[in-house]
C-alpha cells in the first residue's frame, strides 16, 4: 500500500520539466557514499486487509477486564458525540492553526477550551493546552523559578511518582532544588511544609485529590505559601473532580485531562492543561488564543501573545512548546459542553459509589482503608500480600488496582484503587466478595 | 458565531447521567473543600453536535484540500492508521498494567526497530510527545553526556536557518545558543563553523534537510570537525520524509535525531497535536535516554528501567501511544519499497513545483531542491509582499504555505508539496500562483485585501495582542 497518486507517465513529465532523466538524479546533493544500496530490513507493504489483520492481533493480545485502577488514568464514560466531532477532518487533518482566516474552528473551540478552563480552575487565563499533565507540571515548576526568581521547588511526596520524575527532570536542566514533603494520613504534612519553605522557595507543588485519592487542605497550604510569597502550583489529575472541588487559590493551575472524554489508551494522547493568574500571563508557555476582529469589523480569533513563544523569541522564549495537544483538548471542549453542570453530578457518582466501595472493604478481616483523610474516588486499601490480591483478582477477571510498593517502598501492601461512575454496584459487589475470598 | 456558552439555556441537557446504584450517603467532604459554583453551559446533544460541526466547516484541512505548509509534512492522512488507533485493545489499555497489555508493548518494540533501521540508531526513545519534546530531550542527552564525562560544556551551536524550537530548547537546558552563520548556498558556512568551535562546544543541531529544503553538502565534514572536537551532532529530522529510506541520518555523522510521527509518518496533525517526537541515538547515548525502555527477550516483552545515565522521564506513561498505532500501521502498510517512493516523490513534486515557480517568482537558492523549497517576495510588483500572496491563496482553495520563515529569506514562502499530491493539484496550484503575480500587477487592492471568500477576513493580531481577550468573561 502507498498513497502516492502519481503515475509512470506523469512521473516523466514531471522529470521532463525540472530536467533530469531520473528521480534518483535528485538526490545527487547527498554524497555518493550516503545513498542507500540496500533496500531497508522493514518487512515488504501490506495490503490494507493485511494491515489491518496484523494491527488487530496485536490489540486483540491486550486483555480488558473491569478494572479498579486509576493512579493517573480514568475510565470514564465517554458520550458518543466526542469521538464523532473529533473524527471530523476538517479538525484532525488540520495543522496548527497559521491561517487564521481559513482555522476559525479550532480557534474558537480554542478560545472556548481556555474558557473552560478558566471556568473550571478559577484562574484568569490559561493557554491552548500542554502534552500531558505531568509535563504541564514540570513547565509549571521552571514557570514558578522565572516569576520569582528563586530557585526551590516543593513538591508534595502526594504528588503522582511518574509527575515528580518529569518535574524533576526538567529541574535538574536549571539547577533547581527539588524536595519532597512527607505526607501524613494520606495527605500533605503541613508541618513539615512549615518547616522547610524558606525564602529561597519559588513553588510549593499540590496534587489535588493527590495521589492517594485524598483531597488536600489546600486553604493551609495556601495560606502557607503566600505567608513565604511562594507560589502555589495546583495539579489536577483526576479532572472529573473539579465538579466538585475547589482548585484552590493557586498563583498556577495545571492538570492533565485524560478524563474530559478521553479514553486511557495506554496512557497517551490525552492533553495537559496550565492557567495561571493573569499578572502571570506573559509567562506562559505554549499557544493563546485571543478574539480579536476582522478587516470589515466581525469578530473572530487568531494566536496571540506570540511574543512569548519560541517562533518569534527563540532563545529568549518562555518555553520551546509548539505542537501541543489541541485535537484531544477538543475532545475534552466537546465533553465539557456536553456535561456543563452535571459536572458536578457526575463527581457525586463517582465519589458515593467509592464510598459504597471503602466502606464494604473496611468490613473485610484482612483489608484496611488506611488514610482517613476526606477521599474523591481513589483510595488506598492496606491487605496481607498484594501480589496474591492482585494474581486472584485477575484470575476473576478484576483488575484490583495499583500496588503502590512499585513507588513508594514503605506502602509495602498497599492498593490504590479506584472507582468510577462506570463501575456498578455489581462490579463493586463482586470486587468485595472476591477479596473476601480470598485466603 | 457564539461560543458554545452563549448557547446556553437554564435546565437543558445534553447527557443523562446514571442512577447512583448504591445508597445515597451524606456528603463526606468538608465544605471548605468543595466548589462554590460551576459556571458551565447547559445545551442538548444537537446543540454540541451542530455547534461543533458548524465550527468544523470554517476550518480546513488536508482532507480539504492542498496543504504545502513547509516543513511540516502535510501528506495525506490515511484512514485506517484512524481505525486502528480506536481499537479497542489499545484504547482501553491502561498504562500501569503493561503485563496485561503485551500488544502494546509489542506493538512499540517493532516501532522502535523499525524507526532504527530507516535513521541507523541504535536504539530510540518513544517517549516524546511533540517533535519540540524529542527535541528537549535530545539536548538534555547532550548536556547529562558532558556532565558524566566530567567535561563543562555549555554551547550548542546553531544555523541561522533552524526553526526556533531549537534554540528555544537549548535555554530550557540552561545551555547557549551560539548561532552559525549559512552561506549563499544555504549549507553551514563552514568558516563560521571553525569559528566557533572550541572545547565549550557540546553539540550543533542541525535541521536536515534544513529549511530551505537542501541537504546540507558538507555534512560528512561538519561531522568530522565536531567529532573532532568531542562535540556531538544532533539531527532535527522534522524533514526526514525528504530522504526516507534514500539514506540514514546515523551514516550522515548524527549522534542524535528526533523524528516527528506527525510528519513523516503521517499521524495527523489534529489542529496542533497531538504529536510524537521520538529521539534516536547512536550506541554511546544509548544509557542516557529516557526511562523506560522496552526490551525482548524470549519473544515476551518488559520495561528496561535499568539505564544507568538516563535523563530521567520526559512525562508520565510512555507518550503519546495512539499516534505510535498510526505510524506503525503506516510503516507496515508501506513498507521498505514504500517508504523510499515516499522521499523519490516528496522530492520530485517539490522540485517540480519550484521549476514551474522559479519563472514567475525570486528563487534565493535555485538548485536542486529536496522536499520543499522557499521562495521570496522581492520584487514583487506594487508592494506586494509574502502575506499578501499566501491570503489569496486561501480565496483560491489552497491553504498558504509556510511563510516568513527561514528567517534568512527576505519575505519567505516555503512550500511542501509533499508525495501524495497528484500532478494536477501541483498545476493547479502552480496556475494560481501565477495568476496571484498577475493580480499583484494588474490588481494589487484584490491581492491586499485578500482573503474575500472565506468564513472571517483578515485578522487584526495587533488589537489581539494588545487588548488580549483570552476567554468568554460572561456567565451561563
Amino acid at each position: 500500500m502507498n498513497y502516492i497518486p502519481t503515475t509512470e507517465k506523469e512521473k516523466k513529465e514531471m522529470l521532463k520539466e525540472i530536467g533530469v532523466n531520473d528521480a534518483i538524479d535528485l538526490f545527487q546533493d547527498i554524497d555518493e557514499q550516503l545513498i542507500l544500496k540496500e533496500p531497508l530490513k522493514i518487512s515488504k507493504k501490506l495490503s490494507e486487509i493485511e494491515v489491518r489483520k496484523k494491527v488487530e492481533s496485536l490489540a486483540q493480545k491486550n486483555k480488558t477486564k473491569t478494572s479498579f485502577l486509576g493512579a493517573g488514568c480514568y475510565n470514564h464514560y465517554i458520550p458518543s458525540v466526542v469521538n464523532h466531532i473529533i473524527s471530523r477532518s476538517e479538525f484532525y487533518t488540520a495543522y496548527t492553526p497559521y491561517q487564521p482566516e481559513i482555522s476559525q474552528g479550532a480557534l474558537q473551540s480554542i478560545f472556548e477550551f481556555q474558557t473552560f478552563i478558566c471556568k473550571l480552575t478559577g484562574m484568569d487565563v490559561a493557554n491552548a493546552s500542554m502534552y500531558d499533565g505531568s509535563s504541564a507540571l514540570a513547565e509549571a515548576a521552571f514557570m514558578s523559578h522565572n516569576i520569582t526568581n528563586k530557585n526551590k521547588i516543593l513538591i508534595s511526596k502526594t504528588v503522582h511518582p511518574e509527575y515528580k520524575k518529569v518535574v524533576k527532570t526538567y529541574c535538574k536542566m536549571h539547577d533547581l532544588e527539588v524536595v519532597e514533603i512527607d505526607f501524613k494520613n494520606g495527605a500533605t504534612d503541613t508541618e513539615k511544609l512549615k518547616n522547610e519553605i524558606n525564602d529561597e522557595t519559588a513553588s510549593v507543588i499540590i496534587q489535588n485529590p493527590n495521589f492517594f485519592g485524598c483531597i488536600e487542605n489546600l486553604d493551609e497550604i495556601e495560606k502557607i505559601a503566600h505567608e513565604n510569597n511562594s507560589l502555589l502550583i495546583t495539579c489536577i489529575v483526576e479532572a472529573i473532580s473539579l465538579g466538585l472541588l475547589k482548585a484552590g487559590n493557586a498563583d498556577i493551575v495545571v492538570g492533565d485531562g485524560q478524563s474530559f472524554g478521553i479514553s486511557p489508551s495506554f496512557g497517551g494522547p490525552a492533553f495537559g492543561f496550565m492557567a495561571a493568574k493573569k499578572e502571570h500571563m506573559r509567562k506562559l508557555p505554549g499557544r493563546i488564543v485571543g478574539q480579536t476582529i476582522d478587516a470589515d469589523g466581525n469578530k473572530g480569533f487568531i494566536l496571540t501573545l506570540q511574543a512569548r513563544e519560541q517562533h518569534i523569541r527563540r532563545e529568549k522564549a518562555t518555553s520551546n512548546i509548539c505542537t501541543n495537544q489541541a485535537l484531544m483538548a477538543l475532545a475534552g471542549t466537546v465533553y465539557l459542553s456536553m456535561l456543563g453542570k452535571q459536572l458536578k453530578n457526575l463527581a457525586i457518582i463517582n465519589n458515593q459509589k467509592t464510598n459504597y466501595a471503602i466502606e464494604k472493604i473496611n468490613k473485610l478481616i484482612n483489608f484496611e482503608i488506611v488514610f482517613s483523610s476526606p477521599i474523591f474516588n481513589e483510595f488506598v486499601v492496606k491487605c496481607n500480600d498484594s501480589k496474591k490480591i492482585i494474581d486472584e483478582l485477575e484470575k476473576n477477571n478484576i483488575i484490583a488496582g495499583l500496588d503502590l510498593e512499585k513507588y513508594y517502598p514503605e506502602l509495602k501492601n498497599h492498593l490504590l484503587m479506584c472507582v468510577t461512575e462506570t463501575h456498578s454496584k455489581s462490579d463493586i459487589d463482586k470486587l468485595v466478595e472476591v477479596m473476601e475470598s480470598i485466603k | 458565531m457564539k461560543i458554545i456558552f452563549e448557547k446556553s439555556s437554564s435546565g437543558r441537557k445534553a447527557v443523562e447521567l446514571p442512577e447512583l446504584d448504591v445508597p445515597m450517603k451524606e456528603n463526606s467532604i468538608p465544605e471548605s473543600m468543595l466548589r462554590n459554583e460551576l459556571d458551565l453551559p447547559e445545551v442538548s446533544e444537537v446543540d454540541v453536535v451542530r455547534h461543533y460541526t458548524a465550527l468544523s466547516r470554517k476550518n480546513f484541512g488536508v482532507d480539504n484540500g492542498f496543504y504545502p505548509l513547509g516543513s511540516c509534512t502535510m501528506k495525506y492522512n490515511p484512514k485506517i492508521n484512524e481505525d486502528m488507533a480506536v481499537l479497542n485493545g489499545f484504547t482501553q489499555a491502561h498504562p500501569l498494567a503493561p503485563d496485561l497489555n503485551p500488544g502494546c508493548l509489542q506493538l512499540m518494540y517493532e516501532l522502535e526497530k523499525d524507526l532504527c533501521e530507516i535513521t541507523g540508531m541504535a536504539r530510540i526513545t518513544l517517549q516524546p510527545a511533540a517533535g519540540s519534546h524529542g527535541e528537549l530531550t535530545g539536548v538534555m542527552i547532550i548536556k547529562k553526556y558532558f556532565e558524566v564525562k566530567g567535561e563543562k560544556r555549555t554551547k550548542i551551536l546553531i544555523p541561522d536557518s533552524a526553526h526556533g524550537t531549537n534554540p528555544a530548547s537549548v535555554t530550557l537546558c540552561s545551555m547557549e545558543a551560539v548561532e552559525i552563520k549559512s552561506n549563499n548556498q544555504g549549507s553551514i558556512d563552514l568558516e563560521d563553523l571553525k569559528k566557533n568551535i572550541d572545547k565549550d562546544v557540546a553539540g550543533l543541531m542541525l535541521t536536515n534537510p534544513n529549511t530551505l529544503g537542501l541537504v546540507d553538502k558538507n555534512i560528512l565534514e561538519i561531522a568530522k570537525i565536531l567529532h573532532d572536537n568531542g562535540s556531538l551532532f544532533y539531527c532535527d529530522g522534522a524533514n526526514l520524509n525528504a530522504v526516507v529510506g534514500i539514506s540514514k541520518i546515523a551514516d550522515m555523522g548524527f549522534d542524535i535525531v528526533h523524528l516527528n510521527l506527525h510528519k513523516t509518518f503521517s499521524t495527523p496533525h489534529g489542529c496542533g497535536g497531538p504529536g510524537s517526537g521520538p529521539v534516536g541515538v547512536v550506541e554511546k547515548l544509548v544509557d542516557f535516554l529516557p526511562i523506560p525502555l522496552i526490551e525482548k527477550e524470549n519473544n515476551e516483552y518488559s520495561l528496561n528501567y535499568n539505564l544507568k545515565n538516563s535523563i530521567g522521564q520526559m512525562r508520565a506513561f510512555f507518550g503519546n501511544f495512539g499516534v505510535m498505532i498510526k505510524a506503525y500501521t503506516y510503516i507496515k502498510a508501506l513498507g521498505a519499497e514504500g517508504l523510499r517512493q515516499v522521499a523519490e516523490n516528496a522530492v520530485l513534486n517539490a522540485n517540480y513545483l519550484m521549476s514551474k515557480l522559479k519563472k514567475h517568482y525570486k528563487l534565493p537558492y535555485d538548485t536542486i531542491c529536496k522536499h520543499e523549497f522557499v521562495l521570496s517576495d522581492e520584487g514583487l510588483p506594487n508592494n506586494i509582499i509574502t502575506t499578501d500572496i499566501a491570503k489569496r491563496l486561501l480565496d483560491y482553495g489552497f491553504h498558504a504555505p509556510t511563510i516568513y520563515f527561514p528567517l534568512i529569506v527576505h519575505g519567505a514562502i516555503m512550500i511542501e508539496p509533499t508525495e501524495t499530491e497528484s500532478k494536477q493539484t501541483l498545476d493547479r496550484f502552480a496556475d494560481v500562483m501565477i495568476k496571484i503575480k498577475q493580480e499583484a500587477e494588474q490588481n494589487p487592492d484584490r491581492v491586499k485585501n485578500a482573503p474575500s471568500n472565506t468564513p472571517v477576513k483578515r485578522l487584526d493580531a495587533v488589537t489581539a495582542a494588545r487588548n488580549p481577550i483570552l476567554k468568554w468573561e460572561g456567565k451561563c
